[in-house]
């Protein structure tokens, strides 16, 4: 099956404009500026997948709420699930950047973690 | 009346790096004043990633950058005055400010360095018809109250300016469950950075409208629509393309200012362009043993970029200190056709090479670059595009003879 796509690689702030053409097996990128930008259309084709960035309840903190992010990125499709998870948690004081906040989540074995250290 | 050799004002990620470097380069007493309650600057508010890829070659998001910035400065003994807001600074480098615990105080400095960041353009700089209801926010007010107080702005939105913290915004609301309706761009292309655009449009289908802008705001107490029209090649509202949009919040994301309220003071001589002050490689203004980097200098894209410039101006304020800068000339930086600007405006010491940085007026596919010393082509270098929103550098080699030294960008035929 051969499926086409222009598409600006998000691994960097450059943003390159790539075109990525799929036969079969065999994909053939242009436009990329490096090799992330490669393995990024490759992904794009097969199985596109997004960093999610937000921020959960604290109780008992100098702030009221800590900053998150996935761990990596996570399938496209599996965002929302995530961001109503991180929605409804809740943690406690303090908070250290790394700390895990919902392991595995979504069923993706990526993790969320803080970002932010809350006191 | 404190006394130190490099006083820093401002906390954010141009500040701690200035501060460090600073230190490392031997100035002893280093001192940091921040209006806020914590070190970090705008970053603390940009919890999205998108931070440190050249850095640290690491995907960081904004907190998580600044914190390594923010644990280096705590490692070491530079001094920082947090909940300090720097009211007024004079040209013999005495710093003025306010101290929610000490009341006010007086620093004498050796050698300063502005890192003061820049604000956003309000509505005010806009003129848009209609009453002041609630609603209308920057987008990087809008930016705060989501990522830090935790209070939603409104449900349904419609964004002007696709400015990058409109972008992102775009994407935060949606997933904090609100309806984004449209991005209005009055050019035909956008500020922001590609990436943006593709991961916070594209990927929930939110309309971005080149050459539209917000003729009119409805609703008296509470937003409850805008007006927004297409314009001519003039930016000229369109009559007949006037339409009705329903809406009880509007983000504005239509640019930064540097600032340099702080700076006037000081009559340094200022780049009309950046609105920020005109230095030279060592980023020093024209009022000796004043340096200044980041936002305040000129608004960055990537907060990378930023860190470098810190820790130029850091390392040479304690050069400064030691009397080692040495001025032997005067080469003009000029931005020829298609340059918007270049930083540094003046190449006044020994070098041989130079990073320069610069910003096209439009989008040029594919480009080249070329620079020129008094006339002849120094360097050329061949770029797939180059966007407005995105600042570049070119490094050449500077002929010793050279006086004035200017950069030019074209389509490559
Ligand atoms: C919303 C947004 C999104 C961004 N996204 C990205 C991104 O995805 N990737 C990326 O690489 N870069 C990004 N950037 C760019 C980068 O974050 C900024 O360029 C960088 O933070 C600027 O650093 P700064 O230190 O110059 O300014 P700031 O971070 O603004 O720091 C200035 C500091 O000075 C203090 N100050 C000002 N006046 C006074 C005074 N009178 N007295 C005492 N203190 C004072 C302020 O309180 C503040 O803490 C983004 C910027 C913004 C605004
Ligand atoms: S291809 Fe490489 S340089 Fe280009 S945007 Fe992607 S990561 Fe950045």
């Amino acid at each position: 099956m051969k499926k086409e796509m222009e598409m600006t690689c998000i691994v960097c702030p450059v943003g390159c404009v790539m075109h990525a053409e799929m036969d079969g097996e065999n994909i053939q990128v242009t436009g990329n500026g490096c090799k992330r930008g490669y393995t990024y259309a490759v992904n794009e084709m097969t199985n596109p997948t997004r960093m999610v960035t937000s921020s959960v309840l604290v109780k008992g903190g100098d702030m009221p709420l800590v900053s998150v992010k996935t761990k990596e990125a996570v399938p496209k499709g599996k965002i929302d699930e995530i961001v109503s998870l991180i929605k409804q948690a809740e943690v406690k004081a303090p908070v250290n950047i790394g700390d895990v906040i919902i392991k595995n989540a979504a069923g993706t074995n990526v993790d969320v973690i803080a970002t932010r250290n809350v006191g | 009346m404190i006394k130190v050799d490099v006083a820093v004002i401002g906390g954010g990620p141009a500040g701690l790096a200035a501060a460090l470097s600073a230190r490392e380069n031997g100035a002893e007493k280093v001192l940091i004043i921040e209006r806020d309650a914590r070190l970090g600057g705008i970053l603390s508010q940009c919890i999205h990633n998108g931070f440190g890829l050249h850095m640290f070659n690491e995907e960081l998001t904004g907190p998580e950058y600044a914190d390594r910035y923010i644990r280096r400065v705590e490692q070491s003994d530079i001094e920082v005055m947090l909940n300090t807001m720097v009211l007024e600074v004079t040209r013999s480098k005495t710093i003025h400010c306010i101290n929610s615990d000490r009341g006010y105080i007086t620093v004498e400095a050796g050698a300063l360095i502005l890192a003061m960041g820049c604000r956003e353009r309000t509505r005010g700089a806009l003129n848009i018809a209609g009453d002041r209801p609630s609603g209308v926010y920057t987008a990087g007010s809008a930016q705060y109250m989501v990522n830090m107080q935790n209070f939603m702005p409104g449900r349904k939105v419609v964004i002007l300016g696709s400015g990058d913290i409109g972008l992102i915004m775009a994407r935060r609301m949606t997933w904090e469950g609100a309806e984004v309706k449209m991005v209005c761009e009055l050019m035909n292309y956008s500020a922001g950075l590609n990436r943006n655009i593709a991961q916070c449009l594209v990927d929930y289908d939110i309309p971005l409208k080149f050459n539209h802008t917000v003729v009119k705001i409805h609703g008296r107490s509470r937003l409850e629509g805008v007006t927004i029209a297409k314009v001519d090649e003039k930016l000229k509202p369109i009559k007949e393309s006037f339409e009705y949009v329903e809406c009880d919040t509007l983000l504005l994301s239509v640019g930064l200012i540097p600032e340099n309220e702080l700076t006037d003071n000081l009559q340094v001589d200022m780049n009309p362009v950046t609105k920020g002050a005109v230095v030279d490689e060592t980023r020093q203004t024209s009022l000796e043993g004043v340096f200044a980097c980041g936002n305040v200098l000129h608004v960055h894209d990537l907060v990378d970029n930023v860190s470098k410039e810190a820790d130029i101006a850091g390392r040479n304020a304690a050069q400064y200190l030691k009397n080692s800068i040495e001025r032997t000339r005067e080469i003009k930086v000029k931005s020829g056709e298609n340059i918007r600007y270049t930083l540094p405006n003046y190449i006044r010491t020994d070098i041989d090479k130079l990073d320069i940085y610069y910003r096209v007026t439009k989008t040029i596919k594919p480009a080249v670059v070329d620079v020129y010393a008094d006339g002849v082509k120094l360097k050329s270098k061949k770029l797939l595009v180059l966007n407005p929103g995105e600042m570049e550098t070119i490094n050449i080699d500077i002929p010793v003879d050279a006086r004035e030294i200017s950069v030019e960008a074209r389509e490559n035929i």
